[in-house]
């Protein structure tokens, strides 16, 4: 067993970090303020990107990534993590690893553009009456003279807006299980602009300004099999597939902004003086600061121990479950004590602290709850002894 | 053309420097390294000379630790086509004195027949602001020091000087050893395909003994402060009472 990064790793890390340092950082004041990112500020930051290699590099080198391991990746991830979520995923965006998915012509069409930054994916599958319990979604696709006809609403679609596409999860018959009837369910690649297909505004929300969530509308929306991404009743499979891994990018960006808010904490702990003498000294503080390190490397070792693990392919459900609460967890805790160490300053929109603990409340909430994670893990272990 | 870029693994500027406690240096154990910044200046400088069509080849070398292999890799991802490592200390307390790596720098001049040694001006560890010059006294080669700007044209380049009073543009005869200053370029993030072929491109291994050169220091350190801690400041009620502080500190 060895913990240490390989020098590319390293490089991979540490270039990432300056990009992020050296143009997302100046930006993000004004995109907390207006809650908007203008359209020649991303083609600007998304050429940058390009040049230096960072843009879609989660995708394999055959299709113009970088073909990275998972912990580069992670690396990758958790440098970009430190920033605004609006900047750093739209304009060094990750097209999601579900349209490796599809067939030569989906790939043409939706893939490589994606790649190319010339054109955004979003993911459609959770619904105001169907959120942690997706297989009880009532939105449908029947099955109408070759051709599919899609109904009903799906909600907080992140960046639905700046889409060009949606890949949207329908349910597309049901089938009788132990517990009870559960939805058969297919993925389908919607264009903008398809007749019957609307995305309107959704809600304003407490984490990351600037990346939206929009309502997608479907009232008879006719699509033709090919819109199909894998096989019909098979859209949970093409999912658990290809997007099992995004809990650990859930993981590792929360994991860069525990970073930055930790880095702030212990700055200010060493500089701030109070009763004539630095608030570092006390131990109310110190104790603080020695506990949010702990964690935050427990939260680290649990993400890198998965992603090793997912390449050598004995990951378990329970490993990236782990690391996805831990690190959701531990993020919210040490943004909340990075505001207490800073005192009132520590509210303030001159540090990133107030946004970083804002941001933190969403992480615990999408890609799974917490309790859903510990659903996973607990059934995990019950599981093995026949529970 | 072939460009030669010596680079040097320093303390990473944005470390908080802490002085070793016998007062013999600065303490590098576990602190973050990196190219000396000037070095990646001169990196980006060499890699445009070779995307203008005006250089074919650039061979970063570094002297120092094994360890500054990492940072012949950074070069190497920036884009330079291969790297000579020059072990010449263990420690990674032991700084190489500029003459010992000028001379070292001078047999490697010697090996590659480069038509241009770009330098950093200074390495920001210990300001010597001396390895460029030292290497154009041993070559007999001329030199342009704090470049700002260098244009090749044939055998003889124009470079622009950071001097005092000014910008200075001087023409000296290739081959040439220009050390770069601040201004010369923004130098480029090694991108993510280059880190990852950076791995394949070639890293020759060399000591100081391979080219005969004594590395045993000549400068005796006889002590390392830390920088004096800034006093409070005293705010005064008005100009006339400003005036008067400043005269009675001698500093008007
Ligand atoms: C800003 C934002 C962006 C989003 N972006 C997208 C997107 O792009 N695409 C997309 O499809 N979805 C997206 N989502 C939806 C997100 O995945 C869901 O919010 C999440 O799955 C939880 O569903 P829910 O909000 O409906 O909560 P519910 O599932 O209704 O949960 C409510 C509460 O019940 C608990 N609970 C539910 N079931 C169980 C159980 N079995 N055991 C114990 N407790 C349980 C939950 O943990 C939670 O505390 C987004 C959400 C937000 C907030
Ligand atoms: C929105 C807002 C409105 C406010 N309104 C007013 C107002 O109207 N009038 C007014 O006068 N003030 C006001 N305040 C100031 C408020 O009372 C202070 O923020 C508060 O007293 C804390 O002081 P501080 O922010 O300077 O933090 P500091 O005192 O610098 O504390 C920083 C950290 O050090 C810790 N610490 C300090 N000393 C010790 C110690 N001895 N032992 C252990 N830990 C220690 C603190 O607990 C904290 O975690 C306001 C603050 C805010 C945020």
């Amino acid at each position: 067993m060895h913990f240490a990064l390989t020098e590319e790793q390293q490089m991979i890390a540490d270039t990432t970090r300056a990009f992020v340092e050296n143009e997302l950082y100046p930006h993000e004041a004004e995109i907390e303020r207006s809650g908007h990112l203008p359209m020649e500020l991303i083609r600007e930051l998304q050429a940058k990107a390009m040049a230096a290699g960072l843009y879609a590099a989660n995708m394999p080198e055959a299709v113009g990534g970088a073909g990275l391991d998972s912990l580069s990746w992670l690396l990758y991830e958790k440098e970009l993590g430190r920033a605004n979520y609006a900047l750093h995923w739209t304009c060094v965006a990750r097209p999601s690893n579900i349209l490796l998915a599809g067939t030569d012509e989906q790939k043409e069409k939706y893939l490589f553009p994606c790649i190319r930054g010339e054109t955004w994916d979003c993911l459609a599958m959770t619904e105001p009456g169907a959120g942690s319990d997706l297989r009880g979604m009532k939105a449908t696709a029947r099955f109408d003279g070759g051709d599919f006809v899609l109904n009903g609403t799906k909600h907080f679609i992140s960046h639905a807006d700046i889409a060009d596409f949606a890949i949207v999860f329908m349910a597309t018959g049901e089938e009788e299980t132990p517990r009870g009837p559960k939805k058969l369910i297919t993925a389908f690649f919607v264009d903008k602009g398809t007749p019957g297909f609307t995305v309107r505004d959704g809600y304003r929300n407490v984490s990351h300004r600037g990346y939206t969530n929009s309502v997608l509308d479907f009232d008879d929306c006719r699509l033709p099999k090919s819109a199909v991404l894998g096989e019909v009743h098979k859209g949970f499979q093409v999912a658990n597939d290809w997007l099992g891994a995004t809990r650990l990018q859930v993981a590792a960006t929360c994991l860069g902004r525990a970073d930055r808010a930790l880095s702030h904490a212990i700055a200010y702990a060493a500089e701030r003086r109070q009763f004539g003498q630095q608030i570092g000294k006390f131990q109310g503080v110190s104790f603080k600061l020695a506990d949010m390190a702990m964690e935050l490397k427990a939260a680290n070792l649990l993400t890198w121990d998965a992603a090793w693990k997912f390449d050598q392919g004995t990951v378990t459900e329970a490993d990236m479950s782990m690391a996805k609460l831990k690190a959701t967890e531990v993020l919210a805790m040490i943004a909340d004590e990075a505001i207490q160490i800073h005192g009132g300053m520590g509210l303030m929109d001159e540090l990133p602290l107030e946004r970083i603990w804002r941001d933190a409340r969403v992480e615990r909430i999408w890609e799974g709850t917490s309790e859903i994670q510990r659903h996973i893990i607990s059934r995990e272990l019950l599981r093995a002894v026949g529970g | 053309m072939k460009v030669l870029v010596p680079v040097k693994r320093v303390i990473d500027y944005n470390v908080k420097v802490r002085v070793k406690a016998d007062g013999s240096g600065v303490d590098l154990a576990n602190v973050k390294m990196s190219m000396n910044p000037f070095d990646e200046i001169a990196v980006e400088e060499a890699i445009r000379l070779k995307e203008a069509g005006k250089a074919e080849e650039v061979v970063a070398v570094s002297i120092g630790v094994k360890q500054a292999q990492e940072t012949l890799r950074t070069a190497l991802a920036m884009g330079a086509d291969r790297a000579i490592l020059v072990v010449a200390a263990d420690d990674v307390h032991t700084d190489i004195e500029p003459l010992a790596v000028a001379k070292i720098l001078a047999k490697v001049v010697e090996e590659e027949q480069p038509g241009l040694v770009l330098a950093g001006k200074q390495a920001i560890d210990n300001d010597m602001n001396a390895t460029g010059q030292m290497l154009s006294a041993l070559l007999g080669w001329s030199q342009a020091t704090f470049a700002s700007d260098v244009d090749i044209e044939g055998d003889s380049a124009k470079v622009t000087r950071e001097v005092d009073g000014g910008l200075q543009t001087i023409s000296v005869k290739m081959p040439t050893i220009v050390t770069v200053d601040l201004r010369l370029n923004e130098p480029r993030y090694a991108s993510l395909p280059n880190i990852m072929k950076a791995k394949k491109k070639p890293l020759d291994e060399k000591t100081a003994a391979d080219y005969g050169v004594d590395v045993t220091p000549r400068l005796e350190i006889v002590k390392t402060d830390e920088p004096e801690a800034r006093q409070a400041g005293e705010i005064v009620p008005d100009v006339d009472t400003l005036v008067a502080k400043l005269k009675e500190k001698g500093v008007v």
